[in-house]
Parts: C-alpha cells; structure tokens; sequence
C-alpha cells in the first residue's frame, strides 16, 4: 500500500507494541509516540499523559506527579530516545567525546536515568538509523539498558523503532533482535546501518501496514487531536492546521 | 517583610557575585531578571536548573554570569540547541554538572523540608552518577541488599521567579506551577518579578489561596510587565517564536551572541 506515509505506519507499529499499557506517558516534542499512544487509547481506553501538554485532558502536574507515578508503578509505557544507542540499549543524551568537554555536546539526560528503570515497557524511537546514531558502545551512559541483579529494575527497554525496523529488547540476554523490516527495506540494509551486534531471525517479516479502520482513526480523530499538542507535525503530515 | 522594588535592576542589585540562583523551566521564565544580572555584570553565579532551562540559561551562560550549570538539560527545544551553553561546556568555561530531572525536583523537596538528604531510585550505573561525587549509593536501611541513591539537598542563595501577579503584601500567585513553590520554599530567599501588582489580598480569595507562594518566602518583589517576554506567560502573551528563532540564530557564533548582548545593554527596556 504505497499511499501509507512512514508516520502512519510507525504509529501503527508503536501502537501494536503500545497494547495492554493502562498509563502511557509520553514528551511533548514526540509527535509519532503520542500520536500512538492516542491511538492506543481509541482502540484500548489507555490513559494518555503528555508532558508539558498544556491541554487538560493529556496534562501531568509539572512533570513533578509523573515521576511519582513511575516509581509507584503507575506508568505502564515511555518512549525515550538518544543521539546514540547501542546494542546493550544504553542511551546516551549528552553528547560525543570524553565527557565533561566534549566534542559534541547534547542537551542532556532530562528524566531518562529515573524513567528508564521504572516504567515497564520503554520503546526506544529514533527516525535516522545508522552507524553513527547505533554504535557498538555509547560515549557516555546517560541511562544504561540494563542493570546488574539486585538493582531496583521493574522498568526497561521492550523496543527500538527506526525509519527502517523494529528491533526487540531482550533484557535477560542484553541484546536486540530483528523482528521487522519496513516495506522496501532489507535486513542486510539494517546490519549495514547497524553499529552494533544483534540476533537476525532467518526469517524477518514487513512491518505491519495498518488497517483500513486504523488509518481512517489516525487520519480523521488523531491527526486532530495532534494538532494541539503537536501543531508542527499535524501540519506537515496531515495538512492540519492548529 | 516583603521589600518593593522598582525594577528587575534593582533586584539584581540584591545577588552578589558567586551566589547560587534557581530557576524553573520554561514557560513564564525570568527573562527581565536575568537581564537585568547580565547588565548588573554577574560573575560566577551557580546557576541550577528546575529541572531543565533554554533560553533564560543560555544567554546568562553565554554573557559570562555562570560559572556552574546544575541542569538535567539545557535547549531550546524546537529551536534547536542552546549554543552558548554548548560552547560553555565544550570549552570549560562553565563547570556542568549534569542531572536528571526527578533528582531535582526530590532534592529540591528535600531543602523545602530542611532533610539532609533523599533517596531516589534509577540512576545507578549511569556515568551521570560516575560523574557527581556529592550523590552517593547506600544500602536501603530497611531491606539491606537494595542499593539506593541518595542526593544532598538543594537549598539555592536565591530563587528567581516571574510570575502573573502579587498583592501589596508580597504573596505571589502561580497558578499551576505548584514547582514554583517548592523551588521559593527551598532557596533561602525569592526575588520575584510579576506582570502585577494588586492591591486586594490574594489569600482572601479561595481559588488563589492554594496556589500562592507566602509572602515569608519573597525577599523582594518588583513589577516587571512582559517580564518572561519572549518565553510565554500563560494567559497573557504566547512564546514569541519568531525572537526565539531569531536568538537561536545569533547565538550560534560568539559575535553574533555579542551583537545581541549589545542590543540588550544600549537598550535595556525597547523591546519589552
């Protein structure tokens, strides 16, 4: 179906991973992520959160009652992404080089050292898949994939959602796995602009092309309701305007 | 008692060089009142972030006021990076110490309640906690085998605040911003800017009452209309995208940041 757009299909994707979370919480700069957890919603009756959102229905206390939330096992689903991510789904938000002067540097970790650890499902998102954004191993650690045991970890990474694949997280073993490619990508295309190691099924399936029903909802209620929160995006991918 | 003031100037006459200054993310930031620092000529300041910062931070950065950022993130969100922070940090001419947001806010609440310290799950095994010697791990007193961080609290010199309105005696209306609040609580005194002065008194009035930081809190108060300009005040103006944009642009390069001080310090009120 060569008229469903990228976005469409990702926040179909990110919402089929999206299924069975009660509170999905979510920044105000994600548009693709918020877009599915609405969706989510429509189809499930899941609770969305936007931070930052100043609309009454997605609105959280200041940020301060989400990370409460989070810690009382509140929050079901977060989406966090990194300037780099590595195999070992370590993120890194700060920056390139030896820290602290370093040569590049990001704006920093905002609430992923915290939210990483406690909310249960966490799908990782970032639209440029390749070497430079997937290394081997991140400069620095803004929050680590996973923990030694022992540590308080209910929380952790489920996903990783590209421009070109899904990858999911296994947490025991430490390490991604190829479980879809979108449609006129390869899986020698994703090792290739991969840095990291990771299991390749011998089999991979196509990602997913949403329903007729699901992309009538994001085209018609969704794409509104976006507009508020994410104007930019509903503009551009929707041609709605706020 | 509260101290009224006759500007933001007058304000930051009140903080002295190397003082510690807090200071709550966007929107309704103290524009007006770090404007005023950069022309008063601030040095060393240890700036700390509640929990994150973006413009109102990087021009302070960026006019040579800070000598320590204390910040989960410093940017302009969709205006891109904060360049003069970027600079700073590359070069060593401000000292980072990076956090994450909810430490903040848990340190932040454990100096309104003058505790010694908070504990705080996460963080472990991240290079944010290889990287703050003053956070520390501990084993959990109550269920030993379970490693916890914990955080000294924050108590910042002074809390710099704009906010919509105070009444003539010194209580300042916040509205939903109940962070604001707690950042007044735990510094040790609040210098505040408002769009308004009234003269009825917001602790008679229910719906205000909750959401008011006492006047026991507010060192000294001046009224400084458009103070958060161009970083929106809620109900009152919207983000001005288009000067942002324009900063963004400027302080990409140290001349273009300088051209823009200039226009700040000849000018100091035009534009507001």
């Amino acid at each position: 179906m060569s008229d469903v757009k990228l976005e469409e299909r990702l926040i179909h994707a990110v919402a089929g991973l999206l299924s069975g979370s009660g509170h999905i919480a979510c920044g105000v700069l994600s548009p693709i992520p918020g877009a599915a957890a609405m969706l989510t919603a429509r189809r499930e009756g899941a609770r969305v959160s936007i931070i930052g959102s100043e609309l009454p229905a997605y609105r959280c206390d200041g940020g301060v009652e989400l990370f409460d939330q989070a810690a009382q096992g509140r929050v079901d689903a977060f989406f966090l992404s990194g300037g780099q991510i590595d195999g070992q789904a370590n993120i890194n938000l700060h920056g390139i080089g030896a820290y602290p002067q370093m040569d590049v540097r990001w704006s920093g970790a905002f609430g992923s050292a915290y939210l990483y650890f406690l909310v249960p499902k966490v799908i990782l998102f970032r639209l440029e898949h390749s070497r430079r954004v997937f290394p081997e191993r991140v400069d620095f650690i803004s929050a680590p994939g996973v923990s030694k045991p022992g540590v308080h970890r209910p929380g952790g990474p489920h996903a990783l959602v590209t421009n070109l694949c899904v990858m999911i997280f296994d947490r025991g073993k430490g390490r991604f796995r190829l479980a879809s490619v979108h449609p006129g990508v390869t899986a020698e295309e994703v090792r290739d602009q991969t840095g990291f190691a990771f299991d390749l099924p011998d089999h991979v399936p196509e990602t997913v092309t949403p329903g007729a029903e699901d992309l009538a909802l994001i085209r018609g209620e969704i794409a509104r309701d976006l507009a508020n929160p994410y104007p930019r995006f509903a503009r551009d991918v929707f041609g709605i305007a706020a | 008692m509260t101290r009224f003031l006759s500007t933001p100037d007058d304000l930051a006459a009140l903080v002295p060089d190397g003082a510690s200054v807090g200071l709550a993310k966007e929107p309704l930031s103290p524009i007006a009142l770090a404007r005023a620092l950069i022309r008063r000529g601030a040095r060393d300041l240890h700036l700390v972030t509640i929990p994150t910062a973006s413009m109102v931070a990087d021009m302070m950065i960026g006019a040579g006021c800070v000598r320590v950022v204390e910040t989960s993130g410093v940017t302009l969100g969709e205006f891109g990076v904060a360049p003069r922070f970027v600079e700073a940090v590359k070069t060593g001419a401000v000292e980072v110490r990076d956090a994450t947001c909810p430490a903040v806010y848990a340190a932040l609440q454990a100096g309104e309640k003058g505790q010694p310290f908070v504990p705080i799950r996460g963080i472990i095994g991240s290079d944010l906690l290889a990287n703050r010697p003053d956070w520390k791990v501990i084993d959990n007193p109550f269920a030993p085998g379970d490693p916890v961080v914990i955080l000294p609290p924050i108590r910042p010199d002074f809390a710099l605040i704009h906010a919509l309105k105070a009444d003539r005696f010194g209580n300042v209306w916040v509205g939903p911003r109940h962070e604001l609040k707690t950042l007044a609580h735990a510094a040790k005194q609040s210098l505040v800017t408002v769009e308004e002065i009234v003269e009825h008194d917001l602790r008679e009035d229910e719906a205000a009452s909750p959401n008011l930081i006492a006047s026991l809190y507010v060192a000294a108060l001046a009224e400084a209309p458009r103070g958060a300009w161009p970083t929106a005040a809620p109900g009152l103006y919207p983000l001005d995208e288009a000067e942002i944009a324009s900063y963004a642009r400027a302080a990409k390069t140290p001349e273009g940041f300088a051209a823009w001080l200039g226009g700040l310090e000849s000018t100091p009120r035009a534009a507001e």
